[in-house]
């Protein structure tokens, strides 16, 4: 820059200070500066749209009663689910009790009626054994749900972990899970689903007699072994690819530079941003599970008798369907109405918290 | 088509093989895991009679040369007998089953694909009206309802409640409900496809220009808005096809429809290992084989999309 070039500006820089724009505001103008709304977090700030979110509220709200019912009613109904209300020790079998229609009441209840005492109704009627079937359906209505719950506990235990090394490590390991991952995922499930089933239930069954597993029974046990097997694969893909977009920012960058370590990074800047997606595809498994459940449960290969789900209740219901077809109709809306809430609320938390669907 | 659309047909190609492999490995693998043999279920035999038997059916040799041999016997579909079905071939089974199954499934994938398409168009060029929000209802109920719920209520209401059909599948007016059943799903995912991809593609620069030009409302539907719209569903055509051929699995069961997945049903329950194995292979590769086409498919009609 030259000497005269330099004059020229020095010339031409004059102050105009406006001395307006120095006098204190009034009271009216600070009332301008106040905050009219608290800042929000982006999870504040989801909870807000999933609020204003109809459909997925009410389907909130149908999930958390059924749950609530599902753990509350076998704790004060009257009936236990495996009892056979005619199969009395020291008394001969009573057939009166079975396949009773909603409401009805056997005859040594009428009876006992007549006589001044009172008995419980069953709502829903009693099955071809003599059993309660409204707590038979509540009861299955809690392990459907308990075993939907569980299973994507599993996936995701399993999806996070494998799709998180994975996506971290790059290169050769990523590699060679990648293409486990692809086979996997390629497999038919369901029939793979039905084809271990059916052998686990054989190959457990013996190995589980006597321990504390065999109360929960064979076929749960190797629901979760599937799930365990075949369905974290979407979840570690899903994990993978939210990682390998996240380790390229800035941040994680500076992470490293500071002397973190692998799996510190992983922790607590890796999976706290992918979180949410995480968390939503989750909710969404839950529904799938529960469908898989009843699929094999209604092909006889989920739960053991005498414990119900929905699944094998209409599966049972099946046989008697001329006579009985409420009994198949009452399971079927439970499953329906359960599916069709958590898949809505699932879409409604993935709106509100995803925020690549913001715009 | 370029080398790049190539080597991906190929890498997919090689990738289903290896697949179909896999299934085969596993279900060799699976079936020798079960406790007891295939022959401990009948009643008791001389040690002489099980030797015999176990040496006619090559359960004898070593395990890695049993599954060379079966892996050699599959790859010329010899599944052997049925253990329950005394005389008959599983692949005679499999065989009968199939055409019934395969006119059942192929039926329904086409009911599904043109009922689907249809309603998603009617509602995307209908938004925001009456007529959308009950497809959209109704689609969303279908998606819920597993296939094996709906089909048992709709052998509750058309079978008993209002007797118009048999309930038996083996006459061909007992085919309507299973086809009903096993095309509802599909029908509603590819109707809630075609609307979102056609509310899309009628959003795009190119029909404005189409509708500016004075081009006519039909020509624009069918000619611009329509052929584009589409490309999504071919992708669906792979996983549709998996879910008919599973789904026929229970249908068939609750029709008693006399194809390959009562079949596999009724193998299951009988402990019928062969024909186990025989079925599941050969719906698994069906279902691999379609998935493939419709991956290559959906690449072939849009170089653009990239699936890497």
């Amino acid at each position: 820059m030259s000497a005269k070039n330099t004059g020229i500006n020095l010339k031409n820089l004059s102050m105009h200070v406006n001395m307006d724009d120095f006098i204190p505001a009034t009271e009216k103008e600070k009332e301008y500066m106040v905050q009219m709304r608290p800042s929000t977090t982006a999870f504040k700030d989801g909870i807000r749209r999933l609020k204003k979110n109809k459909v997925a509220m009410v389907s909130f709200f149908i999930i958390i009663i059924i749950t609530l019912a599902a753990i509350f009613v076998p704790m004060l109904w009257p009936y236990k689910y495996e009892t056979m209300l005619g199969n009395q020790p020291g008394r001969p079998v009573d057939a009166s009790f079975n396949n009773l229609a909603p409401f009805e009441y056997s005859t040594t209840e009428q009876k006992l009626m007549e006589e001044g005492q009172k008995i419980f109704p069953h709502v829903f009627g009693t099955d071809s054994a003599g059993r309660d079937y409204f707590i038979r359906v509540v009861y299955g209505t809690r392990i459907s749900l308990a075993v939907g719950f569980f299973a994507s506990i599993i996936v995701l235990i399993i999806g996070l972990l494998v799709g998180s090394v994975s996506g971290y490590a790059g290169g050769k390991v990523d590699m060679v899970i990648m293409r486990f991952v692809d086979i996997i995922y390629s497999l038919p499930d369901m029939l793979m689903v039905i084809l271990l089933a059916a052998v686990l239930k054989q190959a457990i069954g013996n190995t589980l007699e006597g321990t504390p597993l065999a109360k929960i029974g064979s076929n749960i046990i190797s629901l979760f072994i599937i799930f365990a097997l075949l369905y974290w694969v979407s979840m570690a893909r899903l994990v993978r690819g939210q990682i390998l977009s996240l380790r390229e920012q800035e941040y994680i960058l500076a992470a490293q530079a500071a002397g973190a370590k692998g799996s510190w990074v992983i922790r607590k800047h890796l999976i706290p941003n992918c979180i949410s997606v995480i968390v939503i595809s989750t909710a969404l498994q839950i529904p799938s599970a529960i469908f898989t459940e009843s699929y094999l449960s209604f092909l006889g290969l989920g739960v053991n008798a005498p414990m119900p789900s929905l699944g094998s209740l209409a599966s049972d219901a099946l046989n008697g369907i001329n006579s009985y077809p409420y009994r198949l109709v009452i399971p079927a809306i439970v499953i329906s109405l359960i599916v069709l809430s958590l898949n809505l609320f699932g879409d409604g938390l993935r709106d509100a918290f995803d925020p690549k669907l913001n715009n | 088509m370029n080398p790049k659309t190539l080597k991906y047909i190929l890498k997919r190609i090689i990738l289903a093989i290896f697949t179909i492999w896999v299934v085969i490995t596993l279900t060799f693998f699976i079936m020798h895991a079960v406790p007891g043999g295939p022959f401990t279920s009948e009643k008791a035999v001389t040690p002489a009679v099980q030797q015999a038997m176990e040496a006619k059916y090559g359960l004898d040799k070593p395990l890695s040369q049993q599954y060379f041999t079966y892996l050699t016997d599959v790859l010329r579909l010899r599944f052997g007998p049925s253990l329950k079905k005394r005389g008959r071939m599983v692949i005679d089974i499999m065989g009968d089953g199939l055409k019934t199954s395969v006119k059942l499934g192929l039926i329904a994938a086409a009911l599904a694909t043109i009922s689907g398409v249809v309603l998603g168009s009617v509602a995307a060029l209908r938004r925001n009206t009456v007529l959308d929000r009950i497809i959209m209802v109704i689609t969303t109920a279908f998606v819920s309802m597993p296939s094996f719920i709906m089909g048992s209520l709709l052998l509750v209401a058309f079978t008993i409640k209002i007797p118009i059909f048999p309930a038996n599948g083996t006459t061909r007016a007992g085919l309507v409900l299973p086809v009903i059943t096993l095309m509802l799903y599909p029908m509603a995912y590819i109707t809630r496809m075609t609307r979102s991809s056609m509310l899309d593609v009628l959003g795009q620069d190119y029909i404005r220009t189409a509708k500016a030009k004075g081009v006519s409302r039909m020509k624009i539907i069918f000619g611009h808005a329509l052929k584009n719209a589409l490309i999504p569903v071919i992708t669906y055509l792979g996983p549709q096809i998996a879910y008919i051929t599973t789904g026929s699995l229970v249908v068939e069961k609750i029709f008693a429809v006399p194809g390959i997945g009562g079949a596999f049903v009724n193998s299951i329950t009988d402990r019928d290992y062969p024909l186990i194995m025989g079925t599941t292979i050969v719906l698994a590769t069906f279902i691999v084989v379609m998935n493939l086409v419709s991956d290559i498919l959906y690449k072939v009609v849009d170089p653009r999309i990239n699936l890497e």
